[in-house]
C-alpha cells in the first residue's frame, strides 16, 4: 500500500484547493455572463444536458490539465502498439479545447499500452492466419451467438479457453467490459449478497450495480476484513427483512491495474470456502502475463482452479485481441448460454479477432512447434523484474508485486501530472497517467506496462529518460541507492 | 397498643387447653370473638394513628399557608399536596418506556449461524432446453453459407445490405490488419486512439450530417453507456415496452424515473406526457428524455418520428434514438430514420447505433451535437474503461460507408426483396407478419398463441428446425432471456438481405408454408 507523507499530502491538497477555488471563481463568472446574455428560444423549457456540478470536473480540472501543445489523455498514433510507436503530433488553437491532428509523427518508445506477451503488431505466426480467417468468414458474423453467429472457430476457442484456463467449459463474449456487465445480472438477482473489491474495475462495479443484488465491499486485498464483512453479512441476513442471503459471490481481480499488485488469492479462497461463498475472479490483466506458462494467477500462487468457481478474463491484454472470456463448470456455463443477455442479442465476436486469440494461445502453449511462447513469458518476467528493481534503486515511489507487469510510479501533485507525461514524450518516450476518478484524489500516478518485446536497449533508454525527468518534476520520494561499481571500487581498494 | 385487661386473656387461654369438647368449642368461640376484638382494637388504633399524623401534617402544611393567597386563590394544605401528585404524574408520562437492552450477537452465536447458512447453487437445475446448441457455420455468414457441411440460405443473419464477403471491405481490412494487428492494446485514454478510429468517427459525421461522432467497442454497450451518461437518479425518461435489452440495461443503470408507454402506439405517449407534464412543477431541474427504437428488433415496427418530434417540442423533451436496425436501411440513402420522415437531423438530440448489422462490421457509435459528443468522452464508462474498437473493424466501418454513399442503389434491392417475402408469405397458414413493410426484419407472430411463452417458443423453434433440416433454410424464431423485460409476442424472424436472390427469397416463403402447414 501507499504510504502518504504528510507534507506531499498537504501540498497536494492545497495544489488540489486551489485548482477547484479558481474553477468556481471562473464558473461564477460564466454564470453572471450567462445571466446577461438571453438564451434562446430552442433552449427554453429544457434543463441542460450536461448538469453543472458533473461537468465541472471536466470543465475546470481535466482541461487545466490538458492545458499544453502535448496533452495527456487520448493522445492518437499512427501505427500498431508494439514496443516502439508513432505518436501523432497535435495542435491547438483554443487553449486545449479542441485539438486538431497534424500528419507529422513522433517515434516514441511505447511504455503505456497493454501488450505483455508482444502479440500487437503483426506476428509471423499469428497475421497469416488471421488474415485468412478474415477472407473466409468476414469481419463479422451480423448475428448473436445462440442465432447464427456461432462459427466452429468460436466453438474452438472456446474449447482451447477452457483447456488453457483449467476449467471443464469456457464462454465467449466479443468485449471484455460487456462480460462483466452482463454476466454478474445472470448469475444472481434480488436476494444475492456481491462483496467485491474495494478497488475492483468500473465494469464489476456496472454488472454489480445492473443485477438487482445487494452490494458490500471489503478493504483492498485483505482477507481478514472479508472474513469480518462475511460473518456479518450471513449473521444479519437481508437488510430489513433479515431472511438469509440466497447466495454470496467474492469478486476479485488477478492484477489490480492501478496498483500492480497480486491479489492475495489462496487466503480469500480459504476464507470463502469456510463461509460458503462462490469466488469470481477476474484475470483481466494476469492471463497470459503472469504463471510460469501464462496460466495466470491461480498457477503463479498455487491455487487449484476447481477453488474458484468462475474465471473470467479478456483477450485485449495478453493475446493482442479483443472480447472476454468465462470459464467454469460445464453446467454453469449451459445456464449463462440460456440466460446471459450477451450472448443472446450481442453480436458475436468477430471471426479474424477469434483466430488472433486461438493462434497466440497456440503460441503460448508452444503447440505451433517453436519455443516462442515460453521465451515470451521468460522475457516479460524478467523485463518486469528489472525494470520495477531499477526504478526503486533511483528512488521512484513504484507500486506493485515482483512478477507483476504494471508498475505505478507515484506522482500526487496534480501539476507534475501533465509535467512528468510532456517531459517523457518530448523525449521520445510515451507514458500513461492517471488521476481522479480513476485513482483516489491524492494518489495520481504514472502507469508502466512492460511488454516482453521491449529490448534490453529499450528499457535502458526508458530509465534514462523517467530518471532524468523525474528529476526535473521531482518525484524522487526516497533515496537512491548508491550505485554498485562504487562499492565494488572500495572493495578492491 | 393492645388494652391491658385483654392481655392476661391472650396469656390465660394457654391454660384452658384441657377443657371438655364442649368447653373447647365454647374456648374457641371465645377465642374467635377475642380475635375479632382485636383485630377491632387494632383498626381502630391504626385509624386514630393515621388521623393524628393528618392532623399534624396539615397543621404543618397549613401554618405557613394561613395567610396565603395565591392568584387570588387560597392556598389550603391538601392544594400542595394535589400539586405534588400532578408533578409525579407528569414526571412518569416524560419518563422513557422500558426498553430490554439490545445484546449484540456473540461470535458462538455468528458461527453458529454461518453453519447453519446453506447458500443456492450457482445455478438453477438444467433442463432440456438449457442443453440446446445453435447450429454452426463453418463459413461466412452471408446470405449462402454452410451448416454441418450442407450449403444452406441463411435468413439469420442482420446482413442488410449484402456486406459480408464484400472484396473492397477485406481488402481494406486486410491492409488494416497489417499495419496495425489486430487489438488495439488499451483504451481510448492510454494509446489506444489509433488515426483509423478518428477517421471512422469523422467519417460518420459526415454521412450523418452532424458535428462529431463517438465510437464504442461494442453494438450492444453503446446505448447501455450511453443512457447513464445522461440520465441520472432524478430524471424523467418514457420509454417504449418493446425495447431491447441493451435499453433496459442502461435505464436500470441510471437509476431514473422510467414511464413506459404502449408498444408504438402515439396516442399512450402523449397521455403518458401530458400526465407527466402536469405532474411536475420543477421542469427546469429535470432533465427529460423519450427513448425509442428506429426500428424494434422485438417486433420491426418503425417508430413514427414525426408525431415523436412533435410532442417532444409541446412538451420539451428530449429524444434518444437508437438505430441499431435501421442505420444504413432506412431513408433513400440510408441516413435513417429521420431521413426517412423528413426529420432535420437537429432536432433529434442523440442517436445511438451499434455497427454489427447494415456495415457488416462491429462496434457501434453515438452521434448528435458538439456538446453531447464531448460530454461522453468522460464520463461514459463504456467508453473510458474499456478497450478501444479493433482498428480493422473501424476501417471496415470507413469503407462500408463508402460503399453505401456511392451505391444506393442497394437498398432498392433490399426493398424489393422485402417485398418479394410479404408476397410470398401473405398466405401461410398460422403465422401473420406483424413487422412494418419497410423493415427488413420480417418478423412472423403465431395466429393462435397457446398462451404461454414457453409453449409457444417451443412451437416455433421446431418449426426453425425443420425449416433448417428439411429444406435447408436457416431462420430463427425470438430469443428471449429471463432478465429481459420486454413481453411482445414471440416469432420468427425473418432477416433479409439485398444479397439474397430472387430463388432464395421464393425458397424460404416455400419452405415456411410447407412447415407451417403441417405444425400449425
Amino acid at each position: 500500500m501507499v504510504r502518504l507523507p504528510y507534507l506531499i499530502a498537504l501540498s497536494t491538497l492545497f495544489s488540489y484547493g486551489l485548482l477547484f477555488a479558481f474553477g468556481q471563481m471562473r464558473d461564477f463568472f460564466r454564470k453572471l455572463i450567462d445571466w446577461s446574455k438571453s438564451t434562446s428560444e430552442d433552449l427554453k423549457g429544457y434543463a441542460p444536458i450536461c448538469l453543472g456540478l458533473e461537468d465541472f470536473y471536466t470543465r475546470r480540472l481535466y482541461l487545466r490539465i490538458q492545458a499544453c501543445p502535448i496533452d495527456c489523455f487520448s493522445r492518437p498514433i499512427a501505427s500498431a502498439p508494439d514496443a516502439w510507436f508513432d505518436v501523432v503530433e497535435r495542435y491547438s488553437n483554443d487553449n486545449n479545447k479542441t485539438l486538431h491532428r497534424t500528419s507529422n509523427t513522433t517515434k516514441c518508445l511505447n511504455l503505456g499500452s497493454y501488450n505483455y506477451l508482444g502479440f500487437a503488431a503483426a506476428d509471423e505466426y499469428c497475421t497469416p492466419r488471421v488474415i485468412e480467417s478474415l477472407k473466409k468468414y468476414s469481419p463479422s458474423t451480423c448475428s448473436a451467438r445462440i442465432d447464427g453467429g456461432t462459427t466452429n472457430l468460436h466453438t474452438e476457442l472456446e474449447e482451447l479457453v477452457a483447456r488453457f484456463v483449467g476449467k471443464p467449459d469456457a464462454i465467449l463474449f466479443g468485449m471484455g467490459y460487456v462480460t462483466n456487465s452482463a454476466i454478474i445480472p445472470a448469475l444472481l438477482g434480488n436476494g444475492g449478497l456481491i462483496i467485491s473489491d474495494s478497488l475492483n474495475h468500473n465494469s464489476i462495479v456496472n454488472g454489480a450495480r445492473g443485477s438487482s443484488a445487494s452490494v458490500r465491499v471489503f478493504q483492498h486485498n485483505s482477507p481478514s476484513h472479508l472474513e469480518e464483512v462475511l460473518r456479518e453479512q450471513i449473521a444479519e441476513g437481508q437488510p430489513r427483512t433479515h431472511r438469509p442471503w440466497k447466495k454470496i459471490i467474492v469478486i476479485v481481480e488477478g492484477i489490480y491495474s492501478m496498483e500492480g499488485e497480486l491479489c492475495k488469492l489462496p487466503e480469500i479462497i480459504a476464507v470463502c470456502k469456510k463461509y460458503k461463498a462462490y469466488t469470481y475472479l477476474d484475470e483481466a490483466h494476469s492471463i497470459g502475463a503472469v504463471g510460469k506458462s501464462g496460466r495466470g494467477v491461480c498457477e503463479l500462487l498455487g491455487v487449484d482452479t476447481d477453488d474458484v468457481d468462475i474465471m473470467m478474463g479478456t483477450f485485449t491484454k495478453s493475446f493482442g485481441s479483443c472480447g472476454g472470456y468465462i470459464a467454469a463448470s460445464k453446467e454453469i456455463i449451459q445456464y449463462l448460454k440460456h440466460t446471459c443477455a450477451a450472448h443472446l442479442y450481442a453480436t458475436s465476436m468477430s471471426p479474424p479477432a477469434v483466430q488472433q486469440v486461438i493462434s497466440a494461445i497456440k503460441v503460448i502453449l508452444g503447440e505451433d512447434g517453436s519455443s516462442r511462447g515460453a521465451q515470451k513469458l521468460a522475457r516479460v518476467r524478467e523485463n518486469s523484474n528489472f525494470f520495477r528493481s531499477e526504478l526503486q534503486k533511483m528512488g521512484f515511489e513504484v507500486l506493485g508485486d515482483n512478477d507483476s507487469p504494471v508498475m505505478p510510479i507515484m506522482l500526487y501533485n496534480p501539476a507534475k501530472i501533465p509535467a512528468f507525461s510532456r517531459e517523457c514524450l518530448r523525449q521520445e518516450v510515451a507514458v500513461v497517467t492517471v488521476a481522479f476518478p480513476a485513482t483516489p484524489l491524492l494518489l495520481a500516478r504514472a502507469r508502466i506496462c512492460i511488454s516482453s518485446s521491449h529490448s534490453r536497449e529499450d528499457l535502458m533508454k526508458g530509465l534514462e529518460v523517467i530518471s532524468n525527468v523525474g528529476d526535473l518534476v521531482g518525484i524522487k520520494y526516497f533515496p537512491a541507492e548508491p550505485p554498485k561499481c562504487v562499492e565494488q571500487d572500495e572493495k578492491v581498494l | 397498643m393492645i388494652p391491658s385487661h385483654l392481655k392476661s386473656s391472650v396469656g390465660d387461654s394457654k391454660e384452658d387447653a384441657g377443657f371438655s369438647a364442649f368447653g373447647l368449642g365454647l374456648e374457641l368461640e371465645r377465642r374467635g370473638a377475642l380475635e375479632s376484638l382485636k383485630v377491632e382494637v387494632m383498626a381502630s388504633a391504626i385509624v386514630n394513628a393515621t388521623t393524628a399524623v393528618v392532623e399534624w401534617a396539615s397543621m404543618a402544611f397549613d401554618a405557613p399557608f394561613a395567610d396565603a393567597v395565591v392568584f387570588g386563590v387560597h392556598v389550603d394544605g391538601h392544594l400542595v399536596v394535589e400539586v405534588l401528585l400532578i408533578a409525579v404524574i407528569l414526571f412518569q408520562l416524560t419518563r422513557k418506556s422500558y426498553k430490554p437492552p439490545k445484546k449484540p450477537l456473540s461470535e458462538k452465536e455468528i458461527d453458529d449461524l454461518c453453519e447453519e447458512w446453506v447458500p443456492e447453487p450457482l445455478h438453477p437445475p438444467i433442463t432440456e432446453e438449457m442443453k440446446v446448441e445453435p447450429p454452426t457455420l463453418e463459413s461466412a455468414a452471408g446470405p449462402h453459407t454452410v451448416i454441418d457441411g450442407k450449403e444452406v440460405v441463411n435468413f439469420a443473419s442482420s446482413n442488410y445490405l449484402g456486406l459480408i464477403g464484400n472484396e473492397t471491405i477485406i481488402d481494406s481490412c486486410v491492409a488494416s490488419l497489417e499495419k496495425y494487428g489486430v487489438g488495439s492494446c488499451g483504451p481510448r485514454g492510454f494509446y489506444g486512439t489509433i488515426d483509423v478510429h478518428l477517421d471512422c468517427e469523422k467519417r460518420i459525421a459526415k454521412f450523418m450530417g452532424t458535428p462529431d461522432s463517438i465510437l464504442y467497442s461494442y453494438g450492444i454497450s453503446t446505448i447501455f453507456s450511453v443512457i447513464p451518461a445522461f440520465c441520472k437518479k432524478g430524471d424523467i425518461i418514457v420509454v417504449d415496452e418493446g425495447v431491447h435489452w441493451g435499453v433496459q440495461n442502461g435505464l436500470y443503470l441510471s437509476r431514473s424515473n422510467v414511464v413506459y408507454f404502449k408498444h408504438n402506439d402515439m396516442a399512450s405517449l402523449e397521455s403518458t406526457l401530458e400526465k407527466l407534464a402536469h405532474g411536475n412543477k420543477q421542469a427546469e431541474k429535470v432533465r427529460r428524455y423519450i427513448v425509442v427504437e428506429a426500428l424494434y428488433q422485438n417486433s420491426g415496427q418503425i417508430a413514427p418520428l414525426n408525431d415523436i418530434v412533435r410532442l417532444k417540442e409541446k412538451y420539451r423533451f428530449r429524444i434518444i434514438l437508437e438505430e441499431s436496425h435501421s442505420f444504413g436501411v432506412l431513408g433513400n440513402t440510408g441516413r435513417g430514420l429521420a431521413e426517412l420522415y423528413g426529420v432535420p437531423i437537429e432536432k433529434i438530440d442523440i442517436i445511438t447505433a451499434g455497427m454489427g448489422n447494415a456495415l457488416a462490421t462491429d462496434g457501434g457509435f453515438c452521434t448528435g451535437n458538439a456538446r453531447v459528443v464531448d460530454h461522453q468522452r468522460l464520463s461514459s464508462s463504456g467508453y473510458v474503461f474499456s478497450a478501444s474498437l479493433p482498428p480493422y473493424l473501424a476501417s471496415a466501418a470507413v469503407a462500408a460507408v463508402n460503399y453505401l454513399e456511392d451505391n444506393p442503389s442497394v437498398l432498392m434491392t433490399l426493398r424489393r426483396n422485402i417485398h418479394l417475402l410479404w408476397e410470398g408469405l401473405s398466405d401461410v397458414p398460422g403465422l401473420m407478419i406483424v413487422s412494418d413493410p419497410l423493415s427488413p426484419i420480417v418478423f412472423l407472430k403465431l395466429k393462435n398463441s397457446t398462451g404461454s411463452l414457453k409453449n409457444d417458443l417451443e412451437l416455433l423453434n421446431k418449426i426453425a428446425e425443420r425449416v433448417l433440416k428439411e429444406d435447408s433454410v436457416f431462420i430463427v424464431s425470438t430469443k428471449r432471456s429471463v432478465l429481459d423485460k420486454c413481453r411482445l409476442p414471440v416469432g420468427i424472424r425473418v432477416f433479409v438481405s439485398a444479397g439474397h436472390t430472387e430463388s432464395d427469397i421464393k425458397k424460404v416463403s416455400e419452405s415456411l408454408r410447407r412447415v407451417a402447414t403441417e405444425n400449425l
